[in-house]
């Protein structure tokens, strides 16, 4: 693949995220049973979004967000990689809610293992689900799969990675060439 | 942030630089909220092993160290000299490389002669953590030390820190100082003439042999106990005189009009250099100081696991 590949536009990702806030409601009502917990670093812009969406369709809703970091929990520390960790803000137990982890991509689903861990050491959750923006499932390396996704992406390629550009006025999601 | 350069061994706050400190700092800063939640425990370490070598008497350090290293997952193997074959003529890198023989990839050693982590740091394989050495250095206690001034005012640059007492015979008070001076803040040490080392104006700091003037002018006051098994010979008339003069009262504290930070690295000698009513006040964060070890601890075993600091 020599182009880049647009995934996903501006428009495209404001539905998605949309989507997932009413798919949301409909399995968590007013989430006083739920929190969503955005990964770090690059999950916590989604996060962040979605939860803004869901208190905007339903304003009664006291929403419980977090934000958590899977340093400690990863399983490839000590080979070679240096990793710090990021903050991870949770200021409510967890014990027995439902738990919606939320990511940008789905890739390896390493993250994802290390990141269910590290909410454990919080409490013990009723449940814990996933939403991601973009699933690259043909990538998988441990049996996860998402509750929620935004698009998936078929490609078999590991020369190619998915880009999510967040900023202010765009967020947009590529498809590139790993040389680029 | 990633500090640099690179370290492998923490030896000493001495040869440390500001980015290493603030990155100790912040991977604490999540080991503290790991720390006060209902797992406090992570597996970050299970492929390390760590030998705690102790050839000097511990409490506090050497449980902290345990606790650390158990709540990263690592194995670890306990070594105290008093009951090993250092009491039959084993030389120091003998009793070491017969240890790390037996796949150990993390040293953390209390020694009482200056310098020994670092003589080992020359000859072995292993990662070193300095326990304390001697009269030298203690890295470990300064960062918690520093981290618990950080916690308790936001920020160290900029604040008076007056360490009172034994200085000629800390290890706690070197490694302070380095510490707090790269982190920004000012530093004064107190004590009788015969316990400050005259070098010590070298490093920068102020000295006072005045107690209550060293209180009016600080923040923070770290009191550190007599080292009573250090001194061969007598550098005062008597306990009594000490404390009348050096010991940290509530009397002493009222006539100050403000209120400062009391520190104490442990073991307390009370009614010595500090009193009971002082030590366990409101202005004391003594028991925060230990807390504060264990997340200390743990990033320093964290960041050096990944080989690297």
């Amino acid at each position: 693949m020599s182009q880049p590949k647009l995934l996903i536009s501006t428009n495209k990702l404001n539905l998605i995220i949309k989507r997932f806030a009413l798919q949301l409601i409909e399995m968590h009502g007013d989430f006083s049973n739920a929190a969503i917990i955005g990964l770090q670093p690059r999950g916590i812009n989604l996060a962040k979004k979605l939860a803004d969406v869901i208190t905007d369709l339903q304003p009664e809703t006291a929403l419980k967000y977090g934000e958590l970091d899977h340093t400690f929990f990863r399983d490839d520390i000590g080979r070679g990689e240096i990793f710090m960790p990021k903050k991870s803000t949770i200021n409510f137990s967890t014990e027995n809610l439902n738990i919606i982890l939320v990511d940008d991509v789905l890739y390896t689903g390493r993250s994802v293992r290390a990141s269910i861990d590290a909410i454990m050491s919080f409490g013990r959750p009723k449940q814990v689900e996933l939403m991601v923006l973009v699933d690259r499932r043909f990538q998988r390396e441990l049996p996860i799969s998402p509750n929620y996704v935004g698009v998936v992406v078929d490609s078999r390629s590991t020369g190619e990675h998915v880009k999510v550009e967040w900023t202010v006025d765009e967020q947009q999601v590529w498809l590139l060439s790993n040389k680029e | 942030m990633i500090a640099q350069p690179p370290i492998k061994h923490l030896l000493g706050i001495k040869g440390l630089d500001v980015s290493h400190i603030q990155t100790i700092f912040e991977t604490a800063d999540n080991f503290k909220t790991l720390l006060n939640g209902p797992v406090k425990k992570t597996p970050a370490l299970r492929d390390i092993t760590i030998a705690n070598l102790f050839f000097e008497n511990s409490t506090r350090t050497r449980v902290s160290f345990e606790l650390a290293e158990k709540r990263l997952g690592a194995d670890i193997i306990n070594f105290s000299s008093s009951s090993s074959s250092v009491k039959k003529g084993e030389t120091l890198i003998d009793t070491v490389n017969n240890i790390l023989s037996m796949k150990v990839d993390m040293v953390v050693m209390r020694h009482p002669a200056p310098g020994a982590c670092m003589f080992l740091a020359k000859h072995i394989d292993a990662q070193i953590i300095n326990a304390g050495d001697g009269t030298h250095e203690h890295p470990t206690q300064a960062l918690l030390d520093a981290f618990s001034i950080r916690e308790e005012f936001g920020d160290v640059a900029g604040k008076k820190v007056v360490i009172v007492g034994d200085i000629l015979h800390s290890r706690v008070a070197l490694s302070n100082i380095y510490c707090l001076q790269l982190l920004g803040a000012e530093v004064m040490v107190c004590g009788p003439a015969t316990l400050i080392p005259k070098y010590i104006s070298n490093l920068g700091v102020k000295v006072s042999h005045n107690l209550n003037e060293a209180l009016k002018w600080c923040d923070v006051a770290n009191m550190l106990r007599i080292q009573l098994e250090r001194q061969d010979q007598r550098y005062f008339p008597s306990l009594k005189e000490y404390s009348n003069l050096y010991g940290l009262t509530m009397d002493k504290l009222k006539q100050l009009n403000k209120e400062i930070c009391i520190m104490h690295p442990g073991p307390i000698n009370r009614g010595v250099e500090i009193s009971s009513e002082v030590a366990d006040s409101d202005n004391s964060i003594i028991l925060q100081q230990v807390e504060n070890g264990v997340a200390i601890r743990m990033a320093v075993l964290f960041l050096l696991g990944q080989q690297r600091l």
